[in-house]
């Protein structure tokens, strides 16, 4: 019988067969989740990639859900625990809108919730291998969280995940502001997420990016244009109707998947050894670097082509040009 | 076929500094408010100070998942108590409850060190609690300052003091930085202070 889960931790953590139940590895992975708070609310990116081991094995993963009608989520790590947890989360606000009140949860409600999860199963040695971020617009007021699977979690006006933390945090730090308008706060996500496809080995150039905000309504309106483009781009998505009617009110739209122009034409990495025979190319680079003050010609960007699972293409996968 | 050992640990060191010091009629607790993993700054606005009753005051630095379910556990324990005494705790007695929480847990222990203060019953006298974990963090040894011990600056001196620790401190831990949170209590209330440190 399963006595995996009720056994006490530290006695059986090394010993018996019976805990092959137990999460010892994560299989299935995703890589970093970013997730900034701006002017009108939150915004989330992940790309589609789910790793197993070194192999990009799955491209269309989606890892950011909304839950209720006020939360995003969004998961890095094992990808079948992020299922699961999705499982909690659908059980969570069924109970909730079962209570018929009028009342939802928001997010800081469901981010403490998940923390109480994450923490509870580090205390039975059997964790659920995520890295969360939860974010959210309940009643104007904005809330992005992020809680780990050893249940340590905070909340900021930036987070992320994974190599998110080395190499997009610092960007934020520097770029982030209060008032960041959506085109900009989408703009910023993108720098963080080409820097992850450039130098983190488990990305993959397909992302997915969720926002949350109030009054969509009176902020996407045909008149405008510099919005009109963006509600050409959400009818071109696959769930046309329940998008534009969710976005009349406190609501969560998913941008379909896109993908990042990148530039791989640098002089320092044509010839990288070219002043330093023999050394790596990197240390040749750095060795080199006064030589390579060069701005990419955004110009020659390469469109790298979208990875197609099948050949099927899905509808309306459309490409936000910045 | 070996045994297969567990290659993720429960706890993770998430930093910090807090300090406390009790006066004639004060108590000031103190912490900074970086949260860190590793080489990595995680945030630099969380609070590890938590004011558990009218007169009872808990700074704790140490793995931030443990010291966040040790202040609910004892935040709810509080409830319950007040519900069924009709009064607030004394800050002796929630020392007590500290160290008797942390006991609890004595074979997979909260990774939180801890430092309570506040004002006891009588209100003028101060009383300051230092629960430290020593070594591993296996005991809670509740150890009082005695009366005789207290310091005896003014209110003022103390807190200048403590801005001046955590000065220098921020210089040397790479722990220690971003912002210096400041709780003081005494005869007239509970303030809070705040003061701003190197970020690097």
């Amino acid at each position: 019988m399963n006595v995996a889960d009720s056994a006490p931790a530290t006695n059986n953590l090394l010993v018996s067969n019976a805990d092959s139940q137990r999460t010892l590895y994560p299989y299935v992975t995703g890589t970093s989740v970013v997730g900034i708070k701006y002017k009108d609310g939150i915004l989330l990116a992940a790309d589609m990639g789910g790793s197993y081991g070194s192999t990009l094995r799955y491209k269309t993963v989606e890892r950011l859900k909304s839950v209720g009608k006020h939360s995003i989520i969004g998961a890095s790590g094992e990808i079948s625990d992020f299922q699961e947890i999705m499982r909690y989360l659908d059980e969570l606000i069924l109970y909730d809108n079962m209570w018929d009140d009028g009342n939802s949860l928001g997010p800081k409600e469901v981010h403490n919730y998940l923390t109480r999860v994450m923490y509870n199963r580090r205390n039975k040695f059997n964790p659920l291998w995520n890295s969360l971020v939860l974010g959210g617009v309940k009643n104007g007021q904005k809330y992005l969280g992020t809680v780990n699977m050893i249940g340590v979690h905070y909340e900021d006006d930036h987070v992320a995940t994974g190599f998110g933390n080395h190499l997009a945090r610092p960007i934020l730090r520097d770029e982030w502001h209060e008032n960041l308008k959506f085109e900009e706060g989408v703009k910023l996500l993108e720098k963080c997420m080409r820097v992850l496809l450039y130098r983190d080995r488990s990305a993959v150039n397909k992302l997915q990016m969720m926002f949350s905000e109030t009054n969509v309504g009176a902020k996407i309106s045909m008149k405008d244009k510099s919005t009109s483009k963006k509600v050409k781009l959400v009818i071109l998505g696959r769930i046309i109707d329940l998008k534009i009617a969710r976005i009349t009110e406190d609501g969560v739209t998913v941008f379909p998947p896109y993908s990042l122009k990148t530039f791989w034409n640098f002089n320092a990495f044509q010839n990288p050894t070219v002043g330093a025979e023999g050394s790596w190319a990197l240390c040749a680079i750095v060795y080199n670097k006064f030589s390579y003050q060069q701005k990419p010609d955004r110009s020659s960007f390469v469109d790298v082509p979208l990875a197609q699972p099948g050949g099927s293409t899905r509808s309306g996968s459309g490409l936000l040009r910045t | 076929m070996t045994k297969q050992q567990a290659n993720w640990s429960p706890y993770d060191n998430n930093g910090g500094t807090c300090v406390a010091i009790a006066g004639a009629d004060y108590c000031v607790i103190a912490a900074d408010t970086r949260m860190s993993t590793g080489y990595n700054i995680l945030t630099r606005d969380y609070s590890k100070i938590i004011q558990l009753a009218d007169k009872s005051v808990m700074a704790s630095s140490g793995f931030q998942a443990d010291v966040r379910a040790l202040q609910k556990v004892l935040a709810a324990r509080h409830l319950i108590y007040q519900h069924q005494h009709n009064k607030q705790m004394s800050c002796p007695a929630m020392a007590q409850l500290l160290s008797n929480t942390l006991y609890y847990k004595r074979f997979f222990p909260y990774y939180a060190f801890n430092v309570l203060g506040g004002l006891d019953n009588e209100g003028w006298d101060t009383v300051l609690k230092a629960l430290v974990l020593l070594l591993s963090p296996l005991l809670g040894q509740p150890t009082e300052v005695s009366k005789s011990s207290l310091i005896t600056c003014k209110e003022s001196e103390a807190i200048d003091l403590v801005k001046t620790c955590f000065a220098s401190a921020t210089e040397r831990d790479i722990y220690t930085g971003d912002k210096l949170e400041m709780v003081i209590l005494n005869a007239s209330g509970i303030r809070r202070e705040y003061m701003e440190l190197r970020k690097d």
